[in-house]
């Protein structure tokens, strides 16, 4: 029996292929996605892509991961201090050794946004000051109203998860959350219910990726 | 004059979108705005005018992530 240790990046691919079949893997593979926030949101979306062999991750965030973020973040305590951008590097890559990830220790603007993303094929928002959220979505927007977006909404307290839905208010863009419980009224984030609104972002990544709507079953 | 804002019908005072969200009390640094099919800037907001029967998709952001 092989150890963990020795599982290559192209084995994993194999795996991922046995189950979710070559074409899939290879459009998960061949995506570059953006990540604005490497927080709640974007540490746990984070994981979902790569365990999944994105292809591409470019991941930014200035902030540095603190104890209080391990009750919710994807982080461990022996990373206290290190810029979440580095230690999420280091975690995905013990997850799938074959995704690239490019990791900017900065502050996303609507100044340096099309510099960090202008490559991507999907952007996520994963901030969680709203006036970051709405300049992020504006800009983005307006500038490249063909490349989706996926940003959320309204995920703070401890209202019941089936809330939590994934919808597209316009274009391409797609907003997960409950739209309405924020963080300055409801008090407090759990880790399970920013959690699940983190899951809705990756699976509408996903959803895009595989060439289906993230809102609608059209399957048959 | 009769605007649909989210798909529902409202009868508003203001004349451009900046006054539209003091109207409906939105802070515009906390919105995205989509105005006859078209996805604006935040500063676009003042100069945009808004006309009988034009359509506005509104999403206001909160908190948490």
């Amino acid at each position: 029996m092989s150890s963990a240790s020795s599982v290559s990046a192209s084995e994993l691919d194999q795996l991922l292929i046995a189950r979710h079949g070559a074409s899939a893997v290879q459009r998960f593979k061949s995506a570059s996605v953006g990540l604005a926030g490497a927080g709640g949101l974007g540490s746990a979306i984070a994981a979902a892509l790569a365990r999944l062999g994105i292809g591409t991750l470019i991941v930014a965030d200035f902030d540095r991961v603190e104890a209080v973020n391990l009750g919710r973040q994807q982080y461990f305590i022996d990373q206290i201090g290190l810029p979440k951008v580095e230690a999420l590097r280091a975690n995905l890559q013990r997850i799938h050794p074959g995704v690239r990830i490019i990791a900017q220790p900065l502050r996303v603007s609507a100044a340096n946004l099309l510099e960090l993303f202008g490559t991507v094929d999907i952007l996520v928002e994963a901030f969680d000051d709203p006036v970051a959220k709405a300049d992020l979505t504006s800009t983005w927007l307006a500038a490249c109203p063909q490349r989706p977006l996926v940003g959320a909404s309204g995920m703070a307290g401890c209202g019941p998860a089936n809330q939590i839905v994934t919808r597209r208010p316009f274009g391409h863009f797609y907003l997960c959350g409950d739209g309405h419980s924020a963080v300055e009224t409801c008090g407090s984030l759990y880790a399970s219910r920013v959690g699940i609104a983190a899951h809705h972002q990756a699976q509408a990544v996903i959803r895009l990726l595989l060439g289906l709507d993230p809102v609608e079953d059209c399957s048959p | 004059m009769n605007l649909t804002i989210n798909g529902a019908t409202r009868t508003i005072m203001a004349t451009d979108l900046a006054a539209l969200l003091a109207e409906l009390q939105l802070d515009p640094a906390r919105v995205a705005i989509e105005h006859n099919g078209q996805i604006l800037r935040a500063d676009q907001y003042v100069a945009t005018g808004l006309a009988e029967g034009d359509r506005l998709e509104i999403v206001r952001f909160v908190g948490g992530g």
